[in-house]
């Protein structure tokens, strides 16, 4: 193979190459291509998406860290907490249990890298439909036996690590049957003064590698590195799908986390995409230092390891931190005592270089910072010819009660206990609201401050509109906190799309940043980092534009949040916000007509901002019993919900002047539903009118049935029946 | 005087801060045991946590049943001392011979996280004797992959006899039927004590259920049951 196919097999262009050439002023060598090719790949350079994220809204009062380091970090109380989002979609597709497995701990240790302990996990994923009794296929199965091991491999990591899986989100949907996500969330804490930052400060300090050894697992798990041609002769190639180790993670939370606790290093930075190439490179670029690693130092899994292997190894379970030379002995000796397997590697440098060697021979020597200073594109887009926008007239309904219980038992709404009564949402004693009822709600360590968080993405809304689809997330997440008394300040974010390269693509991408930028600047939740995974895409087919927005709130002391159950009879029940015709991409559309059509639901910031502020301070005032937010499934579900949570009955009468069935299910933003006394009604319709926000009565708490006027009566056990049985039924 | 708990720390124990935090919110002092020590002077009791020991390497528990530390817990409960192991803490303690039988995986072969009910069988007992009575149907989580208690017929004639059955899963009128067994455990079997019944072995968390702002409070009659005994032992 000569130079040219090399790099080409590799992922480069030949502008790259020449690019690479110019750099280092001569022709880089086989070790060299390869750390330019994962660190100028999509997956770590952002080329593609760096010159339309840099105007999204980052800064807000709570904002400590925003994006380009390990997490973001907001200042909650006096404490710091870090947050990020992570997407391992192709691996999971591969390989769902290890995939999903390794994706949960390459977010922890970014968490733990900024000095932060893990608190809580949350997944939002994606799949292709579930099998059902009409429509056995094989398609239909693969998706239930991802669905299944993607499940298995979040319990089985998170549970052993011992950070506990408190909320998310998994929807279905054919577009992601070639291509499943599974998008993470690790949310962490530390002191003020104890947060950490990537780099490699001080030339003579030690460069130590904890954790797992290097093998020759995840080999160019970013790029393409593990072509066939490559590596002539070789007898084997492992996978490029890494194995997860969680005892070996849980030592490298603790034994990190007890280093930074001790004072012993001055930065640190764990080993993601890109392996020892990325660490090196980037702690030591932004000290503005050098680093020489010596490779024969690194502890291997196997003999006979090349040096481009080492360097950009995806191995699982290991971080980089840097310790003043006084106290590496403190350092290792923590480690040992810890069971943690440690070792001084090189040492940071004043030369601004990447320097490795090997067998007493230089093997790399690169400027540090070219690394990770790849590439920028400005990809071309354009939106695609034909969208579906126009009105959407369902077919009229026979039987409304068989509809809501046929949404209620679908596999998008229907209670998802079978996926999270697999995962530990208890340990650590902070879950105050865990998975399967809205936000979930943290008490952070060691204080009182409590925090929502939630995660949402709506790739139907994306597919017709990706701006409005964004905006609709961004909103989603917003109400969501809202509902349980929290105020909303900061998000991030991951956005998942097809191959950028296709103009109409990188279209969807460009409208859905802009999209959740302005949302999040109309909300006020500034962003504090993200990540984008392209090439979503299983041949000519783009997954649905699907950007997961995670969002952080802060609930104030004494606060009460409402139950997401009715509580008592005799309460009024109240809906907030307008309900319009809106059934436009609705999951009534998609599970009873099997469609998707527009428009989306009108967005209006200004109103979602000013509901959130009426049911926060209501809220806050004690007043609010119960609330659901209303999005899919519309008010139905909303009312469903609240009487099978709070195992009581309702009665309620539609709006005049809509059809009753569209009222039931549509889906326009901005609304709650709440439940309080009767007496504190008049207080919530003057505080609501002083804002422009409606209050519509819908009726009463009362019976065991849920009662929609002239529609349908239906006993509470029947909607819990068909809400927490729809999913175990597709599954086993 | 205030009683002193030794919480053991193996590598991969998870629930050892939960331990520490429950007990401290009851008014005990704690201390953390790292699991390669074996100085267990001053302790009162001991309570071997929940969590992935040696990453449940081999078989649950059965690594960190030889660990140094589980050579000093063996003489610390043979002499009468309290010893409490939950969840992998139960599994550390069959594997160490302290209590019998063994923890399979849970029918259904799923890891199973949520409230139980289980019902109090004997209340002679240092962990049981405090605002309990027989028959008491507590409310406390589970959290494993692997607790689906198993024993010999002979071993649980043996317990029965000596009336070292703990808890039982039940369902909300106390009866132990089986769709309240949410493992497979032979006879619904929750938690066992050893002969002298000052080792006790069960998989739900009550240290989960001590603070009410994260779980109910229905733990706390065992964790302070344990304190209270201790308490009053001094005061003897």
């Amino acid at each position: 193979m000569t130079e040219e196919d090399l790099h080409r097999s590799l992922g480069l262009t030949d502008e790259e190459y020449d690019k690479i050439v110019g750099i280092l002023g001569r022709e880089p060598n086989h070790a060299e291509l390869a750390m330019y090719s994962v660190m100028w790949s999509e997956h770590c350079s952002y080329k593609s998406s760096r010159v339309h994220l840099k105007d999204l809204p980052t800064e807000g009062p709570h904002v400590l860290i925003g994006p380009g380091e390990g997490a973001g970090v907001i200042q909650v109380g006096n404490q710091a907490v870090a947050m990020r989002i992570e997407s391992h979609n192709h691996p999971s597709f591969v390989e769902p249990v290890q995939g999903a497995a390794t994706g949960i701990g390459g977010v922890v240790r970014d968490v733990v890298s900024m000095g932060a302990r893990p608190i809580a996990l949350l997944d939002s994923l994606r799949f292709g439909a579930l099998p059902t009794d009409t429509q056995e296929d094989h398609t239909a199965e693969r998706n239930r036996f991802l669905t299944a091991g993607v499940v298995a491999g979040i319990s089985s990591y998170g549970n052993c690590i011992g950070v506990p899986t408190v909320g998310g989100e998994t929807k279905f949907e054919a577009t992601y049957a070639g291509n499943p996500l599974v998008n993470v969330m690790c949310i962490g804490v530390a002191e003020l003064d104890g947060i950490k930052l990537a780099r490699a400060p001080g030339p003579g300090n030690a460069v130590l590698l904890l954790g797992s050894t290097t093998g020759r697992d995840g080999i160019g798990g970013v790029s393409v590195l593990a072509s066939a041609a490559f590596d002539e002769g070789a007898a084997t190639k492992r996978p490029s799908v890494q194995v997860g180790d969680p005892f070996m993670e849980k030592l490298l939370i603790e034994g990190s986390l007890s280093l930074i606790e001790k004072d012993l290093v001055v930065g640190i930075q764990d080993l993601g995409g890109a392996g020892l190439c990325c660490a090196t490179s980037e702690s030591a670029a932004k000290a503005g230092t050098g680093m020489l690693i010596d490779l024969d130092r690194v502890p291997l899994r196997e003999t006979g390891i090349e040096p481009f292997e080492i360097l950009t190894s995806e191995s699982q379970e290991r971080m980089l931190v840097v310790v003043e030379p006084t106290k590496v002995k403190a350092a290792l000796d923590e480690c040992e005592r810890l069971g943690l397997r440690a070792a001084q590697i090189g040492e940071v440098t004043g030369t601004g270089r990447l320097v490795c060697t090997m067998g007493g021979q230089v093997v790399a020597d690169v400027p540090a910072d070219s690394l990770g200073d790849g590439p920028l594109y400005h990809r071309p887009f354009s939106p695609p010819a034909a969208v579906k926008m126009r009105q959407f007239e369902p077919a009229p309904v026979e039987s409304p009660r068989e509809a809501l219980l046929k949404l209620l038992g679908s596999a998008n709404i229907a209670s998802k206990r079978w996926i999270w009564e697999q995962f530990d949402h208890q340990v650590m004693l902070g879950t105050v609201a865990g998975p399967g009822a809205g936000a979930a709600i943290l008490r952070l360590p060691g204080s009182s401050s409590r925090i929502a968080v939630t995660v949402d993405a709506n790739g139907r809304f994306g597919q017709l509109d990706p701006r409005m689809g964004a905006q609709h997330s961004v909103a989603e997440a917003y109400r969501n906190l809202c509902a349980v008394g929290a105020e909303p300040v900061a998000v991030t974010n991951c956005m998942n799309f097809g191959n950028p390269e296709i103009p109409e693509v990188m279209w969807q991408f460009v409208e859905a940043v802009k999209g959740m930028g302005h949302a999040c600047e109309a909300l006020d939740t500034p962003i504090t980092g993200g990540n984008v995974s392209f090439y979503n895409q299983t041949l000519d087919e783009a997954i649905y534009p699907t950007p997961a927005i995670g969002m952080i709130g802060i609930l104030p002391d004494n606060v009460l949040p409402p139950s997401p159950g009715f509580v008592k009879e005799g309460d009024a029940i109240v809906l907030l916000g307008e309900t319009r015709d809106e059934l436009g991409a609705s999951e009534y559309q998609r599970t009873i007509e099997g469609r998707l059509e527009g428009p989306l639901p009108a967005l209006d910031l200004v109103k979602e901002s000013a509901t959130g502020w009426v049911i926060r301070e209501m809220i806050s005032r004690g007043q609010i019993l119960s609330a659901q937010d209303c999005s899919e499934g519309g008010i139905g579900v909303a009312l469903a919900e609240l009487c099978i949570h709070g195992h009581i009955g309702a009665e309620v009468a539609p709006e005049p002047g809509l059809d009753p069935m569209r009222w039931l299910f549509s889906e326009s933003a901005s609304r709650i539903v709440v439940a309080l006394g009767k007496d504190d009604v008049p207080e919530l319709r003057s505080l609501a009118a002083n804002l422009g926000t409606t209050v519509v009565d819908l009726g009463y708490v009362m019976g065991r049935s849920l009662v929609v006027e002239g529609l349908f009566e239906i006993n509470v056990a029947t909607l819990k029946d068909a809400y927490e049985g729809g999913f175990p039924e597709l599954m086993d | 005087m205030t009683p002193t708990i030794g919480v053991v720390v193996f590598p991969g124990s998870n629930c050892d801060r939960d331990a520490d935090y429950s007990f401290d919110y009851l008014g005990a002092e704690t201390r953390f045991i790292w699991h390669l020590e074996t100085d267990l002077d001053g302790l009162d009791a001991v309570v071997l946590p929940g969590g992935f020991s040696y990453g449940d390497y081999l078989r649950t528990g059965a690594m960190a049943a030889y660990s140094p530390v589980m050579q000093s817990v063996k003489d610390f409960a043979a002499d009468g001392k309290l010893v409490i192991g939950i969840c992998n803490g139960f599994q550390i303690l069959c594997e160490a011979g302290l209590l019998p039988g063994a923890l399979r995986r849970n029918r259904g072969l799923r890891f199973r996280c949520l409230p139980v009910r289980i019902r109090v069988e004997n209340t002679e007992s240092q962990f049981t004797s405090n605002s309990m009575w027989p028959g008491q149907v507590l409310t406390i989580p589970i959290a494993h992959f692997d607790g689906n208690y198993y024993c010999t017929d002979e071993d649980l004639e043996e317990m029965l006899a000596g009336r070292r059955i703990a808890f039982r899963y039940c369902d909300v009128h106390g009866e132990p039927a089986d769709e309240a067994n949410p493992n497979g455990s032979i006879w619904n079997i929750a938690g066992i004590f050893n002969e002298g019944r000052n080792v006790l072995g069960m998989m739900p968390h009550p240290e989960r259920a001590v603070d009410p702002v994260v779980g109910g409070t229905d733990g706390r009659l065992i964790l302070s049951s344990m304190l209270t005994s201790l308490v009053g032992s001094e005061t003897e």
